[in-house]
């Protein structure tokens, strides 16, 4: 079979020392990095994607998938433990984990967490290797009108769907795409908005947006407000779950895993939609649901299941289609494009080793999460209570370093300091960055599909409509529009 | 006359509106072409003009419901931090990886609600070693413990 033969190569790849060694190295850094107060699965990665970038290609993605579990795992022991979530994703666990640790029962919250996402990560993964093929050699057949109207939609869906406010999230995408347009044109050869300076000619470097917007701006957001912290201060005795809580478990895993996996693919919703989504689908099944909020521990493994699974199944659009449906696999994509591999649809049949690679070592990946975290848990929680004042000053060092060894250039230093500032005021007037993103990693694609397409027409836009898959996404774009940006609106004008 | 300091969404709309006016104003530079044959000012030609109307649009609104930012600009830490980012690239190549690392540090700490001079000393032995074991002996990255690059 196919399949079997295919996972066989995989983890042939995966299962070779070297790749284990950057794996390891990866779900570790993510997790230490990850469980940090205060620093989200998006800043571990912009901080630690200048390392990878000295690696051969596929130690690079292996390192960087592991990064990004670990550190989607750090963020919901802090989310148990502390009651702080390190990115939107975890914060619904934090409303029933935060609470069992609170009653003393910290150590099955962490257990019933890292089961969970164990499960999901699984099922997605699989998920993966069944649909990646088929929807890739589906996206075979894709035109350029086709990217053009798949991109849309997965940039409208981002700037909708954020926690904010839907038309500045749009702004934002238009922000993005504009960074993106910055450097050469590749049809004309002609160099934008490079002020004339030879470094701007090259584009500005992703790493750079990314640490600027993410994690420059959020420690200068962090040290400006003046809340206290409480940090847990008990110990974590007794990790495994009793029966009752694995028979209470079961169900909500299966259940958030599903949702998870549904909303994973979908372009622009992403993690944090998803656990939210599940946690009120249990909420609303429950036979008491006034024990939720209370420690409830289907709380903590339905969310914990759904963002892991929709985590996973995200790879699916970015590796088959090479659309990003959420910022963090924006920084993915493009990490990959910077080690020169292309993704799309070609990326399966061209380098197979890479696909299937990735794919069993984000089984390895999340079985060492387990190994790591259960165990370790101790020290994670030791980890919990360095100050912060100790890491915003380490974080700043490791950012400039990076920065500057990607080209060796103190230019990419100062434009990381400059995105900072314009990252701290856009949050600030309560911009989303994470569309931003989106748009500044899709736009270059965009912009060469969309003239691409147009010159194929003859210059007329409704070619996107009267091809049919191109009409279905950009009927599904106007949708997702309508439904989310109406309500607000009315909302809106009965409160003024 | 309302209070316009601190009005979110005026901000906000400003700060497209500039945006979107200075990629259209600096796109005139740039070959238009014909939506057939789009020219490099085609593309953002066009996303300026929707910038800038999206600007106009929450300017707008700032103006009607005005909202005010949640808290104060932290200037400070602002000021700070981006000092911090500069002086690494400006020292690195002249003064080597380790006053590089030094700087950077005692500047961003300063940005910190409390700095305690002692501990920012430690802070600053310890991660300078652990960032010259891990990038120059560790990725071999050829910047120079001290001194000048050139």
């Amino acid at each position: 079979m196919d399949l079997l033969s295919n996972l066989a190569l995989g983890f042939g790849v995966a299962f070779s020392l070297q790749n284990l060694v950057y794996c390891f190295a990866g779900v570790a850094l993510g997790t230490l990095i990850g469980v940090l107060p205060g620093v989200g699965p998006l800043v571990t990665i912009a901080m630690l994607f200048p390392i990878t970038f000295h690696l051969p290609a596929i130690p690079a993605i292996i390192m960087l998938a592991g990064i990004f579990y670990g550190a989607q795992y750090g963020g919901s022991t802090t989310s148990i433990l502390v009651n702080l979530p390190g990115e939107t994703a975890s914060a619904v666990t934090c409303i029933d984990g935060y609470q069992m640790a609170r009653q003393g029962r910290a150590g099955p919250a962490l257990a019933t967490a890292a089961l969970a996402s164990f499960f999901a990560g699984c099922v997605g993964t699989l998920l993966i290797a069944l649909a990646g093929p088929t929807l890739g050699e589906w996206a075979l057949k894709f035109g350029a009108a086709e990217y053009t109207s798949l991109m849309l939609m997965a940039l409208v869906a981002s700037a909708v769907m954020t926690q904010g406010d839907a038309l500045k999230g749009l702004a934002m995408v238009v922000v993005g795409l504009l960074i993106g347009v910055v450097g050469v044109d590749v049809n004309s050869g002609m160099a934008r908005y490079s002020f004339g300076i030879p470094e701007l000619v090259d584009g500005v470097g992703f790493t750079v947006v990314a640490v600027g917007l993410f994690a420059v701006a959020e420690i200068v957001l962090n040290l400006e407000s003046r809340e206290p912290r409480e940090v847990y201060s008990g110990r974590v005795t007794g990790l495994m779950p009793t029966a009752r809580d694995i028979k209470d478990a079961a169900w909500p895993t299966l259940r958030g895993t599903a949702v998870g996996a549904c909303f994973g693919i979908l372009p622009g919703t992403g993690p944090a939609l998803s656990s939210f989504a599940t946690y009120m689908l249990e909420k609303k099944i429950a036979r008491d649901p006034s024990r939720f909020g209370r420690g409830a521990i289907e709380g903590v493994a339905a969310p914990e299941a759904a963002n892991n699974a929709s985590a996973q199944t995200a790879f699916i659009p970015m590796l088959t289609l090479g659309i990003p449906a959420t910022a963090t696999m924006a920084l993915m994509l493009a990490a990959l494009t910077l080690q020169g591999i292309a993704t799309g649809p070609q990326v399966m049949l061209e380098k197979p080793d890479l696909f299937w690679g990735l794919i069993a070592s984000m089984w390895i990946g999340n079985c060492l999460l387990v190994v790591l975290n259960l165990p370790l848990v101790g020290l994670w929680v030791k980890l919990l209570t360095v100050p912060y004042r100790w890491l915003f000053p380490s974080i700043i060092l490791f950012c400039s370093i990076g920065n500057y060894s990607v080209n060796n250039n103190p230019f990419d230093v100062y434009l990381v300091a400059l995105i900072g500032v314009l990252g701290y005021v856009l949050v600030k007037l309560e911009c989303e960055p994470a569309p931003l993103l989106l748009g500044y990693v899709l736009g270059p694609l965009l912009e060469e599909n969309l003239r691409r397409a147009m010159l194929i027409a003859r210059g007329d836009p409704t070619v996107f409509f009267t091809r049919p898959i191109s009409a279905v996404f950009m009927i599904a774009t106007v949708l997702i529009f309508v439904i989310m940006v109406l309500p607000a609106a009315r909302a809106m004008r009965r409160r003024t | 006359m309302p209070d316009l300091r601190n009005n979110r969404d005026l901000i906000a709309g400003l700060l497209f509106i500039v945006l979107g006016g200075l990629a259209v104003v600096l796109a005139r530079d740039y070959p238009f072409g014909t939506t057939m044959r789009m020219g490099p000012g085609y593309f953002p030609t066009v996303l300026g003009v929707i910038l800038f109307l999206f600007g106009l649009y929450v300017l707008a609104r700032g103006l009607r419901t005005g909202e005010k930012l949640k808290g104060e600009w932290g200037w400070k830490p602002l000021v700070l931090i981006t000092l911090s980012i500069v002086l690494f690239g400006v020292l690195l190549d002249r003064a080597g990886m380790i006053p590089a690392s030094v700087a950077t540090l005692f500047v961003a700490a300063a940005a910190g609600r409390e700095f305690r001079f002692k501990e920012v000393l430690i802070l600053a032995v310890v991660m300078t070693a652990f960032s010259v074991a891990v990038f120059l002996w560790g990725l071999k990255l050829p910047y120079p413990l001290i001194g000048s690059h050139y």
